[in-house]
């Protein structure tokens, strides 16, 4: 593939353009093409074709779909559709109340303007901010499978510490998909053969041997839906983002946490973190450190350094796994120190 | 394709697919005021109104747009020739404008900012322009300018 004139309109001839207005045609029509692809809010996919990050499409608009609304079930789970927007998402009060860590993620993610168009299907399939994925001249295993990866000797700050591998490190970009990993979030896609849920636990791939597969989606299939199972505890809940910059800007580490403390006690833990790993980041290890423990710092510095255990890191980004423990431990004491759900 | 621009029922010719709303505003409608930029919608200068809310132009393919109300900054004032809107008048009386070029999406963002929040606190107004970056790095006018528009003073 040859490196494109960034910001050349010239450059996107090759794409063509249609408009569907039910799930069924807009299934059938990307099918058909192996070279069609959905388009939804556009924040990435726009910006995608334009620098040749991704080959020439025929995008199909599925934005007049009726999935976007925002739905409380009768089994107390809340169901986003897939063309909710974040910022509608962010600012919807049956989240906000139920489930604040995503609300914090959904506001503390991009900026107002881009908020206000990406869907939140297209943020739970957005691409890797790594650099050398999007730099043509750079050996990418992600972009070009077998090409090797650039960024493992190469400037590797922002990259991943846990989850990674020998072909690729790296990290994984959104902040909603972490709050949504802690609260258990299930998948709904749809296909010419029907429905599938999956486990956000296993939407999301770590690469192995093959970055190049992030999600296990096929040709076709189209996210419909996010669920949130109901979780009472979320209600008193926080997204901790620590970055290079106040606003506008990746996380360097993420936390987001749901925690009940009854009697001193840990009696119920959701954890997972951000900015450091491959894939959305349950933190299985600490919530199984935390679980029925004394809610105390020594504790808190336990389950962390537990979850962070295995973690790899490269040349430049050591600093990310101490800064994934302190940042792990200011959240559960924050939440600890509220005492509870308001 | 056709879309309304200000208010006004537009047509454009020869738009091929996958041409960006942005485009299509400055190339094939006569309205530059729209600045194209980092084209990746990292610097809102594009930044435009869509159906009423504030997105990055430079990412909006033309088909999406397509049926629907586009509101540029040329929009925010009654016209060429007319006088400037409350939000242009307060950048002109801050000095908040350097070389000018992430001018035009500040102006509609912080109209959508004032909209919203008719008095935002500097935390507030900051957050809300984390979006459009100013390469002149000019951006403590640009505050008072936001603080002049939300006083009513300019």
């Amino acid at each position: 593939m040859e490196r494109g004139e960034k910001g050349t309109t010239q450059n996107m001839r090759s794409i063509s353009y249609s408009r569907v207005a039910d799930v069924a045609t807009a299934i059938a029509t990307v099918t058909a093409d192996p070279d069609a692809a959905y388009l939804a809010g556009g924040t990435t996919k726009v910006d995608m074709l334009r620098i040749y990050a991704e080959p020439s499409q025929r995008l199909v608009d599925i934005n007049d779909l009726p999935i976007n609304h925002i739905e409380l079930q009768p089994d107390g789970a809340v169901r986003l559709g897939a063309l909710a927007r974040m910022n509608d998402v962010a600012m919807s009060p049956i989240v906000a109340q139920r489930y604040p860590l995503l609300a914090e993620a959904l506001v503390l993610g991009a900026s107002a303007q881009l908020r206000n168009m990406a869907s939140m299907g297209g943020n739970m399939l957005q691409r890797t901010r790594c650099s050398y994925f999007r730099d043509h001249e750079a050996a990418c295993n992600k972009r070009v499978p077998g090409s090797g990866c650039s960024a493992l000797t190469g400037v590797n700050r922002g990259h991943a510490v846990l989850g990674t591998s020998e072909h690729c490190i790296a990290a994984h970009p959104s902040d909603a998909a972490v709050a949504l990993s802690a609260l258990d979030a299930v998948i709904h896609v749809q296909n010419r053969d029907g429905h599938h849920a999956y486990a956000i636990d296993d939407f999301f791939l770590a690469p192995e041997d093959t970055p190049e597969r992030e999600h296990p989606l096929q040709h076709g299939d189209l996210i419909t839906a996010i669920e949130i199972p109901p979780l009472p505890m979320a209600r008193d809940s926080l997204y901790l983002k620590v970055r290079d910059r106040e606003s506008y800007e990746f996380a360097l580490v993420s936390v987001a946490l749901a925690l009940r403390v009854e009697g001193g006690a840990v009696a119920e833990v959701r954890m997972a973190l951000g900015g450091v790993a491959t894939k959305p980041w349950r933190a299985r290890r600490a919530e199984h450190a935390l679980l029925g423990r004394p809610a105390t710092h020594e504790h808190f510095l336990h389950a962390a350094r537990e979850e962070t255990a295995d973690a790899v890191p490269r040349s430049m980004n050591g600093f990310k796994i101490e800064l994934a423990r302190r940042t792990m431990v200011r959240a559960l004491e924050t939440v600890t120190a509220r005492g509870g759900t308001p | 394709m056709t879309c309304t621009v200000n208010g006004v029922p537009r047509t454009a010719d020869d738009v091929w697919e996958g041409e960006s709303l942005l485009y299509v505003l400055r190339e094939r409608l006569g309205l530059p005021g729209s600045k194209n930029a980092c084209e990746q919608g990292e610097c809102g200068s594009c930044t435009v109104y869509l159906d009423g809310t504030a997105v990055c132009s430079c990412l909006v393919a033309a088909g999406q747009a397509v049926g629907r109300e586009v509101v540029t900054v040329e929009g925010l004032s009654g016209g060429p020739d007319a006088e400037p809107g409350p939000v242009q008048r307060a950048f002109l009386a801050a000095g908040a404008v350097q070389c000018g070029f992430c001018t035009p999406g500040l102006i509609v963002a912080v109209d959508d900012l004032l909209s919203r929040n008719p008095h935002p606190t500097d935390p507030q107004i900051r957050e809300a322009l984390a979006g459009n970056l100013c390469r002149c790095t000019g951006y403590e006018k640009i505050m008072e300018a936001v603080r002049l528009a939300a006083g009513g003073q300019a």
